[in-house]
């Protein structure tokens, strides 16, 4: 035992040093240079941080788009998912309610309008997209609280729907909170 | 076809694009030959020298067992030790405090056997001190310490009657500094100019746009986030894990996310090709394993992007399919592929939640979990692979009334039995603790624990018995990911899943190391005309025959009773 004892200590007290010691150090030390410096890249509205640019937030007033709804209510501090199965009749009467919601906000869209994210709870409960279907059902809603035209807030959402990687892999989508800074600047 | 298979495609291409050449290097850097990262040598000689090793001294497979056993053991302590007192720790901006001691055995054993199972969530109950110097660390030695058993197992099949199969330090050693350190400070260096914070300014605060008051947890995450999953081990910085759009912030990361976790084990099989000089045994090893997976692969797929059927009832559309518990920038076709890997391979890091999807999907992850071969974990998913090629080649022999040969060596009933015991231990460990979960959920439901057994499930029915199914299915195979409804936060799980953790990790790799051993030793039995040949399509056949029986059918009844039964009833 005492063949293989001092050098696993040893050699544990080294390798600790070398991967959980200076290789994140040195990470940290390149992160410097990227946008955000490493601390995560924010979102600025009249000389205020509003948010950061990929952690999604709560948007409850008709004259915001909203984004999914969310298990941890959008707080940040912790992260998680509703974790209810396809089945769960609780869950379902959930989603059933939202619908509803949604329906009273937003009067004259059909149900089959509706696409499922905006009445399903995303993974991390901090989802900052929605699909542009999702951006676009809410115009009417919006254009109405704000007094804006429909056909400006469609330009504004498709200026801010972001193309699959290289336009060949994955899904669009619309980052909730830059489409309602951009909103906010239309005034 | 639309842009999400097509990046489901992409990712698998690319993959393969990657693995292969790998395979070549791994293969060249343990047989010593000259590769392009020898600059590395001098850091090897100083960590060599300052732990007092000699790498050239040859050791038996006994020996190998236990340099294995001793510095794992080494590690347990140290990993129990650092989560209760982490509290007390430097590099606590968060002021989190120690685990209790269940919470700290389940996650110490967890994070040493490359399974990551969390009973905890990041954001609370771990310290930037733990998830440094434990968790990263544990992430890279405990996917070394799988590389290097399938090392020793690679070298025993190569050479003629030896008992000398290398120097374990060596391997281990080389597998860190020449494979997963480098190669994870490309990835991350790629994740921290994508979005991944990588400072240590810890939580911060801002009022948002609505004006309510936000606090949001931040990390050095990128430098773990990339050996989490070349190593497959999969426990993340965040309790969301890689759906979090911190840990994984766009459909770049998680193509690279992606790549990474099952580059290594795809890898690993082709290095098994270019060690042994039989590129051909490479080719049926794999595309057994790539068969399987796209058997799994397919109805995932198929059951993700048609959408909940309970939700479509409601008359609301599903254009990309079912959403609840997946992110939009990733979308349902990436979410099935991504969950489907990481149960395949071992990862167990998630970008969707594995609970909220579909049963048919539920089903064949916990398939991936029970079957744990299809590529597989770092090394272990090979050594798991080559306990089915013994049986295999065993009733083979039988079947033509053959001695049973594998690679010129006899096996014999001594090598059987145990290559019998490591393929019943996993259904065993895994039943045993579902009949003994459920039978506490029904009977002794009010037992006064942190969360008692009355609100263990998240969901009632057959979806509950599904996840607990589920965790224990997770904690053999040491995957990682969960039904995370569970309320696993008790002593009860966190007991019951770190002994079944342990037991799930050690004796697969003990077994395999033993019987590569033993073999190693007899007589070389040049081939014949009457020799099995193990590079053949009718071979791979009679591999994945016995993978089907042994692995996949031992678990139908409990499959029936969880996500089969489920699926028939979502109507």
């Amino acid at each position: 035992m005492k063949t293989y004892l001092l050098p696993s200590i040893k050699l544990t007290l080294i390798l600790i040093v070398l991967t959980a010691g200076i290789y994140p150090l040195a990470i940290a030390g390149i992160g410097k240079f990227t946008p955000g410096k490493g601390d995560g890249e924010t979102i600025t509205y009249k000389d205020r941080v509003v948010g950061y640019a990929n952690i999604g937030q709560k948007f409850t007033k008709d004259e915001y788009f909203w984004g999914r709804p969310s298990a941890v209510d959008y707080n940040a501090a912790g992260s998680g998912g509703s974790n209810k199965g396809p089945s769960n009749p609780d869950y379902l009467k959930q989603v059933e309610g939202r619908i509803d919601d949604f329906m009273k906000h937003n009067p004259g869209v059909t149900r089959s309008q509706i696409p499922a994210e905006l009445v399903t709870a995303s993974g991390s409960g901090l989802d900052p997209d929605i699909s542009p279907a999702g951006a676009k059902v809410q115009v009417a809603r919006v254009a109405k609280a704000r007094g804006l035209s429909v056909d400006a807030l469609n330009k504004l959402v498709d200026e801010h729907t972001e193309q699959p990687l290289l336009g060949m892999f994955g899904p669009a989508k619309v980052n909730v909170l830059k489409l309602n800074v951009a909103l906010d600047e239309l005034k | 076809m639309n842009t999400e298979l097509t990046g489901v495609i992409f990712t698998y291409l690319l993959t393969l694009a990657i693995a292969i050449p790998l395979g070549r290097y791994i293969a060249k850097v343990f047989k010593g030959e000259k590769t392009w990262l020898d600059f590395m040598a001098p850091l090897d000689r100083l960590i060599f020298r300052f732990s007092g090793i000699d790498p050239k001294r040859e050791m038996n497979w006994k020996q190998h067992l236990l340099a294995l056993l001793t510095i794992n053991s080494v590690w347990l302590i140290y990993a129990f030790v650092c989560l209760m007192a982490q509290g007390h720790l430097p590099l606590n901006p968060d002021g989190n405090p120690g685990q209790s001691a269940d919470t700290a055995f389940n996650t110490a054993i967890s994070f040493l056997v490359n399974c990551n199972l969390q009973h905890y969530s990041g954001e609370s109950g771990a310290t930037y001190f733990t998830q440094h110097f434990v968790f990263m660390f544990l992430h890279f030695v405990s996917a070394a310490t799988g590389i290097a058993a399938l090392v020793v197992v690679f070298r025993a099949m190569k050479d003629k009657v030896t008992d000398k199969l290398g120097n374990f330090w060596e391997y281990f050693v080389k597998s860190i500094t020449r494979i997963l350190l480098p190669f994870s400070f490309v990835i991350a260096v790629i994740f921290a100019f994508n979005g991944m914070t990588t400072s240590y300014a810890g939580k911060d605060t801002f009022i948002s746009m609505q004006g309510d008051t936000v606090h949001v947890s931040r990390g050095p995450v990128a430098a773990l986030v990339a050996i989490k999953h070349l190593g497959t081990n999969g426990g993340g910085w965040f309790g969301a894990n890689s759906a979090h759009p911190i840990e994984n912030p766009n459909y770049l990361t998680n193509t690279v996310e992606l790549v990474a976790q099952v580059a290594i084990p795809i890898a690993l099989v082709f290095a098994l090709g270019f060690y042994l000089n039989k590129k051909k045994f490479s080719y049926v090893i794999f595309g057994v394993m790539t068969l399987g997976m796209l058997m799994l692969l397919i109805p995932t797929m198929n059951a993700e992007l048609n959408g909940n059927p309970a939700i479509a009832k409601m008359g609301i559309s599903q254009p990309t399919g079912a959403m609840e518990g997946k992110e939009v920038r990733f979308g349902p076709a990436n979410s099935a592929y991504w969950s489907i890997m990481t149960t395949i391979i071992s990862t167990g890091s998630v970008n969707s939640m594995h609970d909220s999807a579909m049963p048919v999907s539920g089903t064949m992850m916990m398939l991936g979990m029970m079957i744990n071969c299809f590529y597989g974990g770092c090394g272990v998913g090979f050594l798991n692979f080559y306990i089915f090629i013994i049986v295999a080649v065993f009733i083979s022999g039988l079947m033509v009334g053959r001695t049973p040969e594998f690679l010129g060596r006899k096996i014999e009933a001594r090598e059987m039995k145990i290559a019998s015991l490591i393929a019943l231990l996993h259904p065993f460990i895994i039943l045993v603790g579902l009949a003994i979960s459920s039978y506490y959920v029904v009977n002794v439901a009010g037992a006064d624990w942190a969360v008692k057994p009355s609100a263990w499930l998240n969901n009632p029915g057959t979806h509950g018995f599904s996840e607990m199914l589920y965790e224990y299915t997770s904690s053999a195979a040491n995957n990682g990911s969960g039904f995370e409804g569970l309320g696993d936060g008790n002593i009860f799980w966190n007991y019951t899943t770190g002994i079944v953790m342990i037991l799930g990790r050690f004796l697969p790799i003990i077994g395999p190391l033993a019987i590569a051993g033993l073999l190693a030793n007899k007589k070389y039995i040049p081939e014949s005309a009457g020799t099995l040949k193990s590079d053949t399509s009718t071979f791979g056949v009679m591999i994945f025959a016995v993978i089907v029986i042994i692995a996949a059918l031992s678990f139908f009844p409990a499959l029936a009773l969880g996500p089969i039964a489920e699926h028939f009833s979502l109507k």
